[in-house]
């Protein structure tokens, strides 16, 4: 909780929830009927509005991308270090627009929300999610919006692939797009991690195929260990010797199974946290949409081809640490471009 | 505007794609992008000069010629490659510019005179490695690694098939000097080669 905002703070923000009251049809066949988006933005829309940046988010990401909803809020927005007045997404010049994707669990219609047809929750009723049908919600949330063209589409990892899809989508309607550690498709290791995750969530006896609302109870630990998997894919072998090393509790082995080093207990601490307040419908639906990116599948796997469409200029970053979408995926996708003479630029 | 930039734009065509090697801050690709409406990409370590390349709208790869060579570009895919005062950077000036003619039609290539009268001059009768407007460093802080004479560069192309289609010679501040002209391996301090394949047209 900050005593006062930081200057370079967007400061205090509050969530709107936009109804979509136009059906919307997904790439597994079946359609909402309606939905909402739960948005935050930040900054102002220019009379031609032409200064808006989407901020797309990853994995387990929502809408509350900066600044503090109140000011008792523990931590500021997730992107925060980059989104205020004179930051990198500077709000003095952009209009910020920074949404929960459909199939969320902190505002947009997801499983957690009431299914109209039977007024209970849809569970695991709730179709299957891609990363084009996100997008194409996101375009329908700029025509609301009156924005005709985005300055930038920006995001990382699951966000970066939504920046590359609306590049190949909506090739007029955005300038840049920036795709941060991100990878064109997943490889088989990354699909098997989601599939460790998604099996720790589904074997949790509270799961009960995906209706532990009707229940009222919580697969939490299932979620904790999917979130546990996670996040060391997330963190590089060196990062976590950095702050953990073989660091332990307490002085010496207690000869037994509790989480003794100092890596345990971080990694139980972690995944608790996040099946408190994550919904286990909705982790399951990300890292199926994760799986299914490729957008360069259509085109017979020609990666350049698919790129055919696109006219913005790209910028593709990636982490030297990141040893789950390393920088040789983002040098796929910029070798891509080079291919297909895009404009790109490509620091590591 | 500099007289090696000059140069250089002569020998790119109109709408010609580009790639430059160790673009730093993307001075020429710009005034290419502008002046010739080249389009094309610059390679480049160093991350202040890829951020200041951004901001001007010249499309750059972070990509080290020394650990990643040109394994991303396919054969001839550009019309020209580029590469001014990074030559004698490298590790294996030979295979770069190997590369260069494979990954495009011609090059054009700058490079620093190490048989300059002035370098001789230094290492002949102060007995120091030499220093000058071109070669500014101390020898044990120089990135330029590589150091060749004129001559040195051109047995280098015959051994490698490669043809010199031409050649300027210019003074440390990029002039032209007629000087540099008459007796370039002495007096010439930075010379603009324009090379191709030997079969090539």
């Amino acid at each position: 909780m900050p005593d006062s905002l930081p200057s370079d703070s967007v400061g205090l923000v509050s969530p709107q929830t936009i109804p979509f009251d136009e059906p919307i049809e997904l790439a597994c066949g079946q359609s909402l009927e309606r939905y909402d988006l739960v948005v935050e933005t930040y900054g102002t829309l220019n009379a031609d509005a032409s200064n808006a940046v989407l901020i797309c988010h990853a994995l387990s990401g929502h809408h509350h991308a900066a600044g503090y909803h109140t000011m008792e809020e523990r931590k500021p927005g997730w992107w925060d270090s980059c989104i205020g007045p004179g930051k990198p997404i500077d709000t003095h010049r952009f209009f910020v627009v920074s949404l929960n994707n459909l199939g969320g669990c902190h505002g947009s219609t997801g499983p957690s929300s009431i299914n109209p047809s039977t007024g209970k929750p849809y569970g695991p009723d709730f179709p299957v999610i891609t990363v084009a049908d996100w997008v194409k919600s996101q375009a329908r949330l700029a025509d609301r919006l009156g924005i005709q063209q985005w300055a930038a589409v920006i995001g990382g990892s699951l966000g970066g692939m939504q920046a590359l899809q609306w590049s190949l989508d909506y090739p007029e309607r955005l300038r840049h797009a920036l795709v941060i550690a991100s990878t064109p498709r997943l490889s088989a290791q990354n699909i098997a991690f989601n599939e460790v995750a998604r099996q720790a969530i589904t074997s949790d006896r509270e799961f009960h195929d995906g209706r532990y609302q009707d229940f009222g109870v919580l697969p939490r630990r299932g979620l904790m260990l999917a979130r546990m998997v996670g996040h060391i894919t997330y963190l590089s072998d060196a990062s976590m010797g950095e702050k953990f090393g073989r660091e332990l509790r307490e002085e010496a082995y207690k000869f037994g199974f509790d989480a003794e080093f100092q890596v345990e207990s971080y990694l139980r601490y972690q995944g608790e946290r996040f099946s408190e307040i994550f919904d286990a419908n909705t982790y399951l639906l990300m890292t199926r949409a994760l799986d299914y990116f490729d957008p360069a599948y259509a085109a017979g796997g020609d990666l350049a081809k698919a790129l055919a469409p696109a006219q913005c200029e790209f910028l593709v970053l990636s982490f030297s640490t990141d040893w789950r979408f390393t920088p040789a995926r983002s040098e796929e996708m910029v070798n891509a471009m080079i291919q297909a003479r895009k404009k790109s630029v490509m620091p590591k | 505007m500099r007289p090696d930039l000059e140069i250089i734009q002569q020998w790119v065509q109109p709408g010609n794609h580009v790639l430059d090697l160790g673009c730093g801050n993307g001075t020429l690709l710009d005034f290419l992008q502008r002046e010739r409406g080249a389009t094309g990409f610059g390679l480049e370590i160093n991350p202040d000069h890829i951020t200041t390349c951004m901001g001007r709208g010249v499309s750059v790869i972070e990509q080290n010629l020394d650990t990643q060579g040109l394994d991303n570009f396919d054969d001839g895919m550009f019309d020209v490659v580029l590469m001014t005062q990074a030559l004698q950077a490298v590790r294996r000036p030979d295979k770069v510019i190997e590369e260069m003619l494979r990954v495009g039609r011609e090059g054009i290539v700058t490079f620093p005179n190490f048989a300059h009268w002035r370098l001789r001059w230094g290492l002949a009768l102060k007995g120091r490695m030499p220093e000058s407007d071109a070669l500014p460093y101390k020898w044990y802080n120089t990135p330029n690694i590589r150091l060749c004479t004129f001559k040195d560069f051109e047995a280098l192309c015959r051994q490698k098939g490669i043809r010199v289609k031409s050649r300027r010679v210019v003074d440390g501040q990029h002039q032209n000097s007629w000087l540099a002209r008459l007796w370039p391996n002495l007096l010439g301090e930075i010379a603009i080669y324009r090379i191709t394949r030997e079969n090539a047209s």
